[in-house]
């Protein structure tokens, strides 16, 4: 490893373990904040500045990528042209109206982004009927079971209402007992995987800053 | 002072680093087996023939921001980014990484970056780490095109989604290209459970390195899982115990 590298990384395992450290000894004997919670603070600070400059930078990109698409004559770039006038566009706006710019993300951002999830409803219906046919096993059919069932029970059906046995015992027994307790497995097994993750960092086994190892 | 709390944590982090520095010196000497994982064995296959092919690899790592804990899977999946790098790094075109988070999106590109210098054939593009969008939604209006217009023929979501993830799986299906996706949110495991055509369940995501890269720490770290789930089981069966004995 060349001496620069051996420098990157003995900067960023300190840092990390300056920041680990400050969240388990955040208190001095006195019951104020401790020297560790302080240094915390001030790296994560700095990671939030840097995380700022990297927008201005990933936007940048953006803009490269799609201009590039333009230049190209590439397929969508009257997509990519749409875009980089709305870029530049708000851009400018927030320039002219900094206090007005928030109008642009509730009249137009906002409802695209429901129109998408709107969108989703049936993409996951189409999914679940793909699912049968591409993964027919009974874990498969367990799934959509349970999915039929939760449906039936959340909502109520035209005339009938909420159907006995499945809205009022079925689906609550479903959600809170047996979707809750095989969620909590699943987020025991997240967070292990995280910490081992964050260790294999910290060790400088894994080194996503440095590029090559 | 520390609390109680603050103290028990320390300690498990202490156990796992000790754990994982004895095992990885261990592992050195004589490698484990671990239970096959079909959808990492499928992503092998498809690795090598987007490089026989000449077509492209799409990672997409999600948008966890790099200073929220929800940065680990996007950790893992950078990891995968660079090993499966490497691996097409002897292809025509180089792969794809796209990212919800501006700093993510730095890492990726110098991930394929440093994959290009190690071959003498792969060349860097600048644009192949991308920013498509900050918000999720935007993010996968953006990531969409990527799977449609850019060659691609096996596409990895691994990293922190939403309920978008059904979005990015839908257009690989309707492209017939490969897709593995994993991430550390329920919400997008049962969505990517029900769209993906290889998915990754749970703490699967953050095994990702061993089972692409045999290296000996990504197998010790395997291993301290399993150790860590067996003492959390029994911690909550003595839990259990105890409180209905009545001493908690």
């Amino acid at each position: 490893m060349k001496l620069k590298g051996v420098l990157s990384t003995a900067i960023a395992i300190a840092s990390g373990l300056l920041v680990l450290a400050g969240y388990f000894f955040a208190h001095s004997s006195g019951g104020g904040t401790s020297l560790l919670a302080e240094i915390q603070v001030i790296l994560l600070n700095w990671a939030v500045i840097l995380a700022g400059f990297a927008i201005l930078i990933g936007i940048v990109n953006l803009f490269i990528v799609h201009l590039g698409k333009i230049r190209g004559k590439k397929k969508g770039s009257a997509y990519s042209l749409l875009l980089m006038l709305a870029l530049i566009t708000t851009f400018l706006f927030g320039l002219v109206s900094p206090a007005h710019v928030g109008i642009v993300f509730t009249t137009i951002q906002l409802p695209v982004e429901a129109s998408l999830m709107a969108l989703l409803a049936v993409t996951l219906t189409y999914a679940s009927i793909r699912l049968l046919r591409n993964r027919f096993n009974l874990f498969s059919v367990i799934f959509l079971i349970t999915a039929l069932l939760i449906l039936l029970g959340t909502a109520p059906l035209p005339l009938l209402g909420d159907i006995p046995g499945i809205s009022d015992w079925v689906r609550p027994f479903i959600s809170h007992v047996i979707a809750t307790s095989g969620a909590r497995g699943i987020l025991l097994g997240v967070a292990l995987g995280t910490l081992i993750t964050g260790l294999r960092i910290l060790f400088g086994a894994d080194r996503p800053y440095e590029g090559n190892k | 002072m520390s609390t109680i709390l603050e103290l028990v944590g320390f300690g498990v982090v202490l156990l796992s680093a000790v754990l994982l520095l004895v095992l990885s010196i261990l592992y050195r000497k004589k490698f484990p087996t671990f239970r096959e994982i079909p959808a990492f064995t499928r992503l092998r296959l498809a690795v090598g023939r987007v490089v026989e092919d000449g077509s492209r690899l799409h990672i997409s790592l999600g948008h966890g921001a790099l200073t929220t804990p929800q940065s680990a899977s996007a950790l893992a999946g950078l990891d995968l980014l660079r090993r499966l790098a490497y691996l097409t790094s002897s292809g025509d075109q180089p792969p794809i990484a796209s990212s919800g988070d501006p700093l993510l999106s730095i890492l990726a590109q110098d991930t394929l970056h440093a994959a290009a210098k190690s071959s003498e054939q792969a060349t860097f593009d600048l644009n192949a780490g991308r920013l498509p969008g900050l918000t999720p939604f935007s993010y996968a209006a953006g990531t969409i095109p990527i799977i449609h217009d850019e060659n691609i023929s096996a596409n990895v979501l691994m990293g922190n989604f939403g309920a978008e993830a059904a979005l990015l799986t839908d257009a690989a299906e309707r492209q017939g290209t490969f897709m593995l996706a994993g991430s550390d949110n329920l919400t997008a495991q049962a969505v990517i459970y029900a769209s993906a055509q290889e998915p990754l369940i749970g703490e699967e995501v953050f095994a990702a390195g061993a089972y692409v890269e045999s290296n000996h720490i990504h197998a010790a770290s395997l291993t301290v899982q399993d150790i860590l789930r067996w003492l959390v089981i029994a911690a909550i069966l003595i839990g259990s115990l105890l409180t209905l004995a009545g001493v908690l």
